[in-house]
């Protein structure tokens, strides 16, 4: 019996989407198989991932994570340039985490100073994140996309209870936007669905699906993004074709095996590598589910994740 | 592909004998198309259908049991692409690799570290699973004094014997007698010896080649010299090779059931850098390894390792269920706040998590909800005031906390009335609705 491989011609392919301005400008998606099958198809940009930063100093943040960027992350700007300058970072996320009701609750105003100030001193594409405080965020995001005007930015993340506000502030300031839903192919397609019907390009957004962390109900999202793939490829189905983000540093730098010290857990070996091991371990479970754009922490976990990347393309 | 009922009725004896207990032929080539019935039903069926249909009715992946006593891992029997269609059904193995050029001190070591390795993880026993002894020395009798030393000290580890020496395999499989070892490194030109080999001793083959089409032939010719439990390898190393090769195997089986290909698939994934080859070995995890030989075990690799390969492996039609009892989280006082929640396992982790994050000791009573989720589980009527009630006067934990003070999830607000009528003397708080906002209500009960 003589073997014929069996490759696959999809009919659909993933929107390719540029951010950012100039030179640094980076493109995510464009591909029109699954993830790293370039044996059978075009998959002309690799993935991107961004370094995280945030507007307030990461106190809550496991130390582990937070000292790598001891010596910068009390000023967002400062923070924003080393991970440029020094990281080598291909983009920048800035979440706006201090302007929850229950944290620091900075007023829009103050983030969008913080946007503007970030923006002058890096040339990587930023990404702007709000507190994912849905109510506060309508505000919020819609400063920061002002502010970042022109600058071709993501603004995210749009959710089902105020998506209205934060699409009409991206499409009015020209920017990308991240659509988010919880776990579930069908309430990421709606509301891909309802931003589109407001007049936004679909060939702007962005989807993210939900991250969790590996242990934590990884394959929930592994199997979701594995399947929005498959309907964007094999259905043409349009509403599905937008490349997808991993929020990974998020939610993996909360969970108990990146802060357990080894002394309580003596079978899991020592934190630190636990932790970038963690986090750079979902990030390439996602990578190969379909993700395109991951934002992450730890350098030496951004690192790995570069060096495997590599490899797989 | 199976065949369809027509196909297997043209194989049939076509006598109506009805001593299959079906009325026809027809009829029961329709059940065997259905999987409702088996073939040894018929009396009269011939020698060459039943092995037509026998093979046609084989699963795409063949099965096949590595190892033997409490230790044995079952590999094969895969019948899909994506986890979603339906479960991945025997998660891959994982093998350190030792080589016969280390010490008998560092050999030790190393089948320590393997014997070691386990750990308990949501009700799961997950280890390193196997050895994978190569020939790196070339020479035999130090190949087989290695094997003697794994032997002593890895005793019931399933072994990888990795040689292209008949010699030395012979030398190392009879260590390993009665153990189905796998005896790894067959190609075109050693094919017949090492098949002796296997024989003789009951071993799997682990067949290497250049590519697929090489693979293909290679392992028709051990086929056809009597050895049908194989582990295949077509020489991909690079991960994007690997997620290739790996993918156009799995199609081959189980689209074309394409019988030379219908084999556990070993990857070797052997890296320098400890966080890379953990990296790498998540490629092989989700795309289609049965085998993957690994360079090192440290225990945060393996926990990173045996976490990923359990939730690939999970059954995403069955939700995940954690345990039903009073969980701790920090170290709680007698006074601290006790919170109630579903068995879910994605719920329990949410939850437990935001109470960790929000650094304030508390008990999570955890019900069992047969895995819904808390409102999925509220309109099933298995989350309920009665339920719960009769739960937490079962639990025991009057005699744990100092108070009488249950958070209900504010999803359920709707119950605390009457969960308050069925557990006297009981204040029910009702929490909030997203596990996101915990942390914050936390806060706000402290000040």
């Amino acid at each position: 019996m003589a073997f014929t491989p069996s490759k696959e011609t999809y009919s659909g392919k993933v929107y390719p989407v540029t951010i950012g301005t100039g030179e640094q400008a980076v493109t995510l998606g464009g591909e029109n198989v699954l993830a790293f099958h370039a044996f059978e198809g075009a998959t002309p940009n690799r993935p991107v991932i961004a370094y995280e930063i945030q507007d307030v100093p990461p106190a809550d943040w496991p130390e582990n994570v937070r000292k790598p960027f001891e010596a910068v992350s009390s000023d967002p700007v400062t923070w924003a340039k080393y991970c440029q300058n020094e990281l080598k970072a291909s983009a920048i996320a800035l979440r706006l985490i201090g302007t929850h009701p229950d944290r620091e609750n900075r007023s829009a105003e103050d983030a969008a100073k913080t946007v503007k100030d970030v923006l002058a001193a890096i040339s990587v594409p930023l990404i702007i994140l709000g507190s994912n405080h849905a109510e506060k965020d309508s505000t919020v995001l819609v400063a920061a996309a002002e502010a970042a005007k022109d600058k071709n930015c993501i603004i995210g993340k749009a959710q089902e209870a105020n998506y209205k506000t934060i699409t009409a502030a991206a499409m009015a300031n020209n920017h990308k936007l991240v659509a988010m839903s919880e776990l579930d192919i069908n309430l990421s397609k709606q509301l891909n669905i309802l931003i589109t019907q407001m007049g936004f390009e679909k060939e702007r957004l962005i989807t993210d699906p939900m991250c969790s962390a590996l242990g934590y109900g990884l394959e929930y999202t592994y199997s979701v993004m594995e399947r929005i793939r498959l309907a964007a490829l094999t259905q043409n189905d349009m509403t599905m074709q937008p490349p997808m983000l991993g929020d990974v540093g998020m939610y993996v730098w909360k969970v108990k095996e990146t802060q357990a010290p080894e002394s309580d857990l003596p079978l899991w070996g020592p934190a630190e590598e636990r932790g970038i091991a963690w986090e750079a371990a979902t990030a390439t479970a996602l990578l190969i589910s379909g993700s395109e754009l991951l934002i992450m922490r730890h350098p030496k976990a951004v690192e790995a994740v570069m060096k495997t990347i590599e490899e797989l393309v | 592909m199976a065949l369809s009922g027509v196909e297997i009725f043209k194989l049939l004896p076509k006598t109506n004998c009805k001593k299959c207990g079906q009325p026809t032929c027809l009829a029961f080539a329709m059940k065997l198309a259905q999987r409702q019935a088996t073939l040894d039903a018929c009396p009269d069926v011939s020698e060459e259908a039943k092995k037509i249909l026998g093979e046609a009715s084989a699963p795409p992946v063949r099965p096949i049991t590595f190892g033997s006593g409490d230790k044995a891992v079952k590999m094969g029997e895969e019948t899909v692409l994506f986890r979603h269609d339906k479960k991945f059904v025997n998660p891959c193995a994982f093998a350190l690799e030792i080589k016969d050029t280390l010490s008998e001190d560092e050999i030790g070591k190393l089948c320590g570290q393997v014997m070691s390795s386990e750990i308990d993880r949501v009700g799961q026993k997950l280890r390193i699973d196997a050895i994978a002894l190569s020939n790196v020395s070339s020479d035999a009798g130090k190949f087989e004094a290695a094997a003697k030393v794994i032997a002593a000290k890895a005793a019931g580890v399933p072994v990888i014997i990795s040689t292209e020496n008949p010699q030395a395999a012979e030398a190392a499989a009879k260590l390993f007698a009665g153990q189905k070892p796998i005896i790894y490194g067959v190609n075109s030109s050693n094919a017949e010896a090492m098949a002796n080999v296997a024989k003789a001793h009951k071993a799997s083959l682990g067949v290497y080649a250049q590519g697929l089409e090489e693979l293909s032939a290679l392992t028709e010719k051990v086929k056809a010299l009597g050895i049908e439990d194989m582990v295949i390898d077509s020489g991909a190393r690079r991960a994007k090779d690997v997620i290739e090769s790996n993918t156009l195997i799995r199609r081959a089986a189980v689209k074309k059931n394409f019988k030379p290909l219908g084999y556990p698939v070993i990857n070797f994934m052997q890296r320098e850098d400890s966080l890379h080859e953990a990296l790498v070995a998540i490629a092989g995890i989700t795309k289609y390894a049965s085998i993957i030989v690994l360079s090192s075990v440290e225990k945060w690799k393996n926990l990173v390792l045996f976490t990923l390969r359990q939730n690939v492996y999970t059954d995403p039609q069955v939700p995940m269920q954690v345990e039903q009892k009073i969980y701790k989280i920090g170290e709680p006082a007698p006074e601290a706040p006790l919170f109630i929640t579903t068995n879910f396992s994605l719920t329990y982790f949410i939850v437990s998590g935001e109470i960790e994050n929000s650094r304030v000791p508390c008990r999570l009573a955890v019900m069992d909800s047969e895995g819904l989720s808390v409102l999925t589980a509220w309109a099933a009527g298995k989350f309920t005031a009665s339920k719960i009630a009769q739960f937490i006067q079962e639990s025991g934990i009057e005699n744990e906390v100092s108070h009488k003070e249950l958070i209900i999830p504010g999803y359920v607000a709707i119950l605390s009335g009457a969960i308050e009528d069925k557990l006297p003397g009981w204040k029910i708080t009702v929490g909030p609705r997203e596990a996101n906002a915990i942390p914050a209500f936390l806060k706000t009960r402290a000040a």
